[in-house]
């Protein structure tokens, strides 16, 4: 019987010719990652608890100071330090300090450190992200991240896999945000639970990495345990110059099982949002023009990238942000904001009125730099909208692109971005 | 640390999606390390229940609804109910990541979605482990558990991962001798 991606994957890190959904299996991990909030209790649960003096491949190990650092305050301080003395001590190649990385789910990609095929964990559940370049990667505990580091394998359950195909392509305006958005509002944020998602279709072959890393991203939203996208030019291509090891993209055979799959047309789906307070609660844009802001956030490992920074640039350019409302402004890594820096995005994002941070998880998990008060009102371009997720729990967050968050900043309400674009100044047009 | 078999207590009753965030909002992960602190906030993020942690007494048993723990990866979630003084979860079913947090960390969760639909807030349960057996004293009924696979029963049944990777580190280190 064929096997998914998903599982040929397992099968592979497992040593074994195949495996089912429903198989526990034992399995060598290809790379790992961890942070200042899952380092510290990871290290301590590896060397205190489980006797381990040191990692097994330190090569194979990233360490991102993202969450809460720069330190919000003197604990998160303490995190940071015990971060950083855990990698030292430990020898993890991939430590990147603050103000040399970012976000851990754009700083592995960017870097060339997950790679098709490969058999990915890290400490967050966003750990996901990587699966967009056809690899197997899922979120773990501390717990879970000590056993690695101690012997280099995990346990897992193998999946059932949910098929998903867009056929066609997304309408302009349209992103992998809002498509991804439209999906997990059909089937819920339980919708995937503990299953492998595998995207497919020709909307897909239309879309450049960073998108869809986007859609991936969002795998947990929907409960899922992993996002996988199948191997094409588009990756191969992002992966020149980059990957740092060699690899062997994975495909799904055609006799695979899936345990169900669905079909989507992607030229209808239209620009949306997800309204307070959860991600499954999806609604056309049209439906919630006109809903007033008080903060607009475009940030996270959702949707931070260069290319999220370049659509918003081109709606704010020429433009400044609504009184009362405020637009901050979080690039995903360093090398993010240096190449924002080399194309001016960031005079135009600080001529509209925006601030303009370093890298950091910062807002989006309600850490720092920008985290809502009681009765406040957020579009955000993070992947979380559940209650107290960004601050105050009766903070009121919709997510959406960064093309929308952007208008939506100019307008002071929530607008799609053409309705800025109608009303250029004249020395910009 | 010993697995217990038969568990008693009171019953606290959650709903459906509570997700990570609301079980121990992403401020207090500045106290990763240290359980008691994270069990004072437990489940402070959930709408009528921001002084929840300080009613709890030692030995209650939290039931929720359907994908408890959705969201984070973050382990302290789990370890802020322990740190609570909840000495068991069931619930309808589980995010997967919060499931195998509980596991790993050997501590007692079980799926029942009969005793997540009939049980009421502050029922009187008795729980049989072993068997997958939850009393409810206050209602006279008897709910069933969903069995979990052997490996994590294993698991649980050793006191989580930690005593599993000691154990294979000490393999190792014969086998290298």
């Amino acid at each position: 019987m064929g096997m998914t991606m998903t599982e040929k994957i397992l099968a592979r890190g497992a040593g074994r010719e195949s495996v089912a959904p429903g198989d526990l299996v034992l399995a060598k991990v290809d790379f790992a990652m961890g942070h200042d909030l899952t380092i510290p209790p990871a290290g301590r649960i590896m060397r205190e608890q489980m006797g381990a003096e040191k990692i097994w491949d330190p090569d194979r190990v990233a360490v991102t100071q993202d969450h809460f650092q720069p330190a919000k305050d003197a604990a998160s301080a303490a995190l940071g330090r015990l971060t950083r003395e855990f990698s030292h001590d430990m020898g993890v190649k991939w430590y990147f300090e603050v103000g040399q990385g970012g976000i851990c789910h754009t700083v592995l990609p960017e870097n060339g450190l997950v790679l098709p095929g490969e058999l990915v964990v890290g400490a967050d559940s966003h750990s996901c992200t990587y699966g967009a370049l056809n690899n197997f990667a899922t979120g773990i505990g501390s717990t879970d991240l000590a056993c690695v580091l101690a012997l280099g394998e995990l346990w897992f359950r193998v999946p059932e896999t949910l098929k998903f195909v867009y056929h066609n392509r997304l309408r302009e305006w349209v992103e992998a945000k809002d498509l991804i958005l439209y999906v997990i509002g059909q089937i819920g944020v339980d919708g995937a639970r503990s299953k492998a998602m595998e995207h497919v279709g020709e909307a897909l072959k239309f879309i450049d990495m960073e998108a869809r890393l986007t859609i991936t991203n969002m795998a947990i939203e929907a409960g899922a345990k992993n996002g996988i996208l199948e191997f094409d030019e588009v990756t191969e291509r992002y992966l020149e110059g980059r990957a740092k090891r060699p690899y062997t993209p994975v495909a799904s055979d055609p006799d695979a099982q899936y345990e169900k799959v669905f079909e989507y047309d992607a030229e209808k789906v239209e620009l949306g949002v997800a309204k307070p307070m959860s991600p499954d609660n999806y609604s056309p844009l049209s439906e919630v023009v006109g809903t007033k802001l008080d903060q607009v956030f475009i940030g996270s490992c959702t949707n931070s990238r260069i290319t999220d920074l370049r659509r918003a640039a081109a709606v704010l350019k020429g433009h400044h942000v609504a009184p009362g409302v405020r637009l901050i402004i979080t690039p995903s890594s360093h090398q993010v904001a240096i190449q924002a820096e080399k194309e001016g995005l960031i005079g135009t994002f600080l001529a509209a009125g925006a601030a303009w941070t370093t890298a950091t998880c910062g807002a989006c998990l309600g850490g720092h730099m920008g985290v809502l008060g009681d009765g406040e009102v957020c579009l955000s371009t993070t992947n979380r909208n559940f209650p107290g997720r960004m601050g105050h729990p009766r903070a009121q967050v919709y997510l959406s692109n960064p093309a929308v968050a952007a208008a939506s900043a100019v307008a002071g309400v929530i607008t799609h971005p053409s309705e800025v674009l109608k009303h250029l100044p004249a020395e910009v047009a | 640390m010993s697995f217990p078999s038969v568990i008693r207590g009171r019953s606290w009753k959650f709903g459906v999606n509570i997700d990570t965030d609301q079980i121990i909002p992403a401020k207090y992960a500045i106290y990763s390390l240290d359980e008691k602190e994270l069990g004072k906030h437990a489940c402070e993020g959930v709408p009528g229940r921001e002084t929840w942690a300080s009613q709890v007494t030692p030995g209650d048993i939290l039931v929720a609804g359907s994908n408890f723990g959705c969201g984070s990866s973050r382990e302290i979630a789990p370890v802020a109910i322990r740190g609570a003084g909840i000495s068991l979860v069931i619930a309808d079913s589980y995010a997967r990541i919060f499931f195998r947090n509980a596991i790993n960390m050997g501590y007692p969760i079980l799926q029942s979605p009969q005793a997540a639909e009939a049980v009421q807030e502050g029922d009187e349960l008795e729980v049989d482990l072993d068997e997958g057996i939850i009393k409810n004293f206050t209602r006279g009924d008897e709910y069933r558990c969903e069995a979990f696979p052997e490996f994590m029963n294993e698991l649980l049944h050793m006191g989580g991962l930690v005593p599993w990777v000691r154990k294979r580190l000490e393999e190792q280190r014969k086998a290298a001798s």
